[in-house]
C-alpha cells in the first residue's frame, strides 16, 4: 500500500463509516478541532482504522493521533 | 393558592400507522390496522411473524448522518416525534432563552436501545470485549431520549425518564405535568418511543405466550376484547406532547389542543407479567385519576383502553372500569387504539394520550377494529369497527405495564 492508497482508503473511511464531511478531510485536520470529532469518536475512528487496515493501535500510541495526517503515518508504520 | 393548570401546545408522532399527526391520526379513524409481515429481521425461526414497524422513516428528515448513526433507533423515531412537537407548540427557543432554564423533558421507554443491544452482544461474542464499540452504552441506555432532547435543544430543566414498561409514556406525562404544576418548571416536553422489533425480544415475548401467533391475518391480529383474541402485537415507534403551564400558553397566544385534568397511579402487587385478577390494581389508577382531577365518573365520555388484545388484559381491564366507573361505566365509549397501532410497549401511552386530545379536538372517538365476536366477560361500548362521532370534553387514558404498574391520564377539553 502507498501513502496515497491509504489516504484515500481513510477519506472513504471517515465519509461512510463516520458522516464527516469530504471537502474538510486533509493530512492537516485536527479529529476535535476541525472535523469535530469528539472522545468517542476518535476511539470510534481509531477502532474502524484497526479494522479496515488489519493493525493494532495500543492505547498509548492512540492519545499522539490528533489529525488525519497522523493516523495516515501510523498506519504507515504499521503496514510497512 | 390554587393549582397550576397545565395545557398541551403541541404534538408530534410517528406511528406504524403514520409518521405524523395528522397521518396516524387519519389511520386510526378510518380503523387502517398498522400491522404487517416482519421486515426488520428475518422472521422464519419466530413463532410470530407480524409487527407494527414504523414504514418509511428517514432520520435524515430530523438529523445529520454522523449524529443519527450514534442513536439507537428509538432514540431517533422520539426526537422525530419531539421535532414535530416542537414546531407544532411555535416555540422558539432562540427568541426566547430564558426558558431554556424553565423547560425539561421526561421521556418513557419500555425497554431502549435493544437493536444496539444485540449488535453489541453479536460483536461481544465474535470478537471479544476489547471490539466492543465506544457508542454502545450511550445507545442502548433507556435515558437517552430525554437526554438528547436536551442535548438537541439546549435547554437545562428538570429531565427524567420512566422505565414503567407499557405504562412508560402515560408515566412520563404525568410525571412532566406534576413537574410543572408544583413550578420546578413551566414547558416540558413529554412523551416516549420504543423500537425493539427484534429477533431477541419477538422470541422472548413469544415464551411468555404474550404475542398473537396470527400471522397468516396481520391485519386481524390485534383484536381488543374479540373473544377470539390471542395476545398483542409488538410494535414500535411513540409520540411526544409539549405540556405547558396555561398562563404562559395564553400569553404568548398559543394553540392549545386541550388540557392534562388528572394523573393516577396504582400497583398490582402481584405478579411480574399477569394483571391482579378482578382489576382492583387498575381500578384504583383510576380513581386516583378521577380524584386528582376532581372529576365524578359520569363526567368522563371516553377511554381509550390499555386494550391490548391479551387474553387476561381485556377481560381485566373491564372488570377494572367496571368497578371504577360504577353505572357510569355503562355510558362510556371506549375504544382501543392498539387494534390499528399494535403494542408500542413504552410509547403506547404517549400515542393512546394524543389520540385522546385529537378526539376532543374533532369530536369523534376512534374504534376498537376487529371486534367481531364480543367476548362475554368483554361486555361494555367498545366502539366496534367504526369510529363514532360524539360529543367529548373528558377522556381517560389507561396504560399498564409488566411488573403491575398502572396508570390513569385524564384529558380535557380547554376551557
Amino acid at each position: 500500500m502507498d501513502r496515497l492508497d491509504i489516504e484515500t482508503r481513510m477519506k472513504a473511511l471517515l465519509v461512510g463509516e463516520l458522516g464527516l464531511e469530504a471537502d474538510k478531510i486533509n493530512n492537516d485536520a485536527r479529529f476535535e478541532e476541525d472535523l469535530e470529532v469528539d472522545s468517542l469518536g476518535v476511539v470510534e475512528l481509531l477502532m474502524a482504522l484497526e479494522d479496515e487496515f488489519g493493525v493494532e493501535i495500543p492505547d498509548d500510541e492512540a492519545e499522539s493521533i490528533l489529525t488525519v495526517g497522523s493516523a495516515v503515518d501510523a498506519v504507515i508504520a504499521k503496514t510497512g | 393558592m390554587e393549582r397550576r393548570r397545565v395545557v398541551v401546545t403541541g404534538l408530534g408522532a410517528i406511528t406504524p400507522v403514520g409518521n405524523d399527526v395528522e397521518s396516524t391520526w387519519e389511520s386510526l379513524l378510518a380503523g387502517r390496522s398498522g400491522i404487517g409481515p416482519i421486515t426488520q429481521f428475518d422472521a422464519s425461526n419466530t413463532k410470530t411473524k407480524i409487527a407494527g414497524e414504523v414504514k418509511d422513516f428517514d432520520p435524515d428528515v430530523y438529523f445529520e448522518k454522523r449524529e443519527s448513526r450514534r442513536l439507537d433507533r428509538y432514540v431517533q423515531l422520539f426526537i422525530g416525534a419531539a421535532d414535530q412537537a416542537m414546531v407544532d407548540s411555535g416555540i422558539d427557543l432562540d427568541t426566547e432563552p430564558e426558558l431554556r432554564e424553565r423547560m425539561g423533558s421526561i421521556a418513557g421507554a419500555g425497554m431502549g436501545g435493544l437493536h444496539s443491544f444485540e449488535e453489541s452482544l453479536d460483536t461481544l461474542r465474535s470478537r471479544g470485549p476489547g471490539r466492543l464499540n465506544p457508542l454502545t452504552i450511550p445507545k442502548l441506555i433507556a435515558n437517552m431520549s430525554a437526554g438528547m432532547a436536551a442535548i438537541r435543544w439546549e435547554f437545562f430543566g428538570p429531565t427524567n425518564c420512566t422505565v414503567t414498561a407499557c405504562a412508560a409514556s402515560a408515566n412520563a406525562i404525568g410525571d412532566a405535568a406534576e413537574v410543572i404544576r408544583r413550578g420546578a418548571a413551566d414547558v416540558m416536553m413529554a412523551g416516549g418511543a420504543e423500537a425493539t422489533v427484534s429477533e431477541f425480544v419477538i422470541g422472548s415475548f413469544n415464551s411468555a405466550k404474550a404475542l398473537s401467533t396470527n400471522n397468516e391475518d396481520p391485519e386481524g391480529a390485534s383484536r381488543p376484547f374479540d373473544l377470539n383474541r390471542d395476545g398483542f402485537v409488538l410494535s414500535e415507534g411513540g409520540a411526544v406532547l409539549m405540556l405547558e403551564e396555561r398562563e404562559r400558553a395564553l400569553a404568548r397566544g398559543a394553540t392549545i389542543h386541550g388540557e392534562i385534568l388528572g394523573y393516577g397511579m396504582s400497583t398490582d402487587g402481584f405478579h411480574v407479567t399477569l394483571p391482579r385478577p378482578g382489576g382492583k390494581g387498575q381500578a384504583l389508577a383510576i380513581t386516583a385519576a378521577l380524584r386528582d382531577a376532581e372529576l365524578d365518573p359520569s363526567e368522563v365520555q371516553h377511554l381509550n383502553a390499555h386494550g391490548t388484545s391479551t387474553p387476561a388484559n381485556d377481560k381485566t381491564e373491564t372488570a377494572a372500569i367496571k368497578l371504577a366507573f360504577g353505572s357510569s361505566a355503562q355510558s362510556l365509549a371506549i375504544s382501543s387504539t392498539k387494534s390499528m397501532t399494535g403494542h408500542l410497549l413504552g410509547g403506547a401511552g404517549a400515542v393512546e394520550a394524543l389520540a385522546c386530545l385529537l378526539a376532543i379536538r374533532d369530536q369523534v372517538v376512534p374504534p376498537t377494529i376487529n371486534l367481531h365476536t364480543p367476548d362475554p366477560e368483554c361486555d361494555l361500548d367498545y366502539v366496534p369497527n367504526e369510529a363514532r362521532e360524539m360529543d367529548v370534553t373528558t377522556t381517560l387514558s389507561n396504560s399498564f405495564g409488566f411488573g403491575g404498574h398502572n396508570v390513569s391520564l385524564i384529558l380535557g377539553k380547554h376551557q
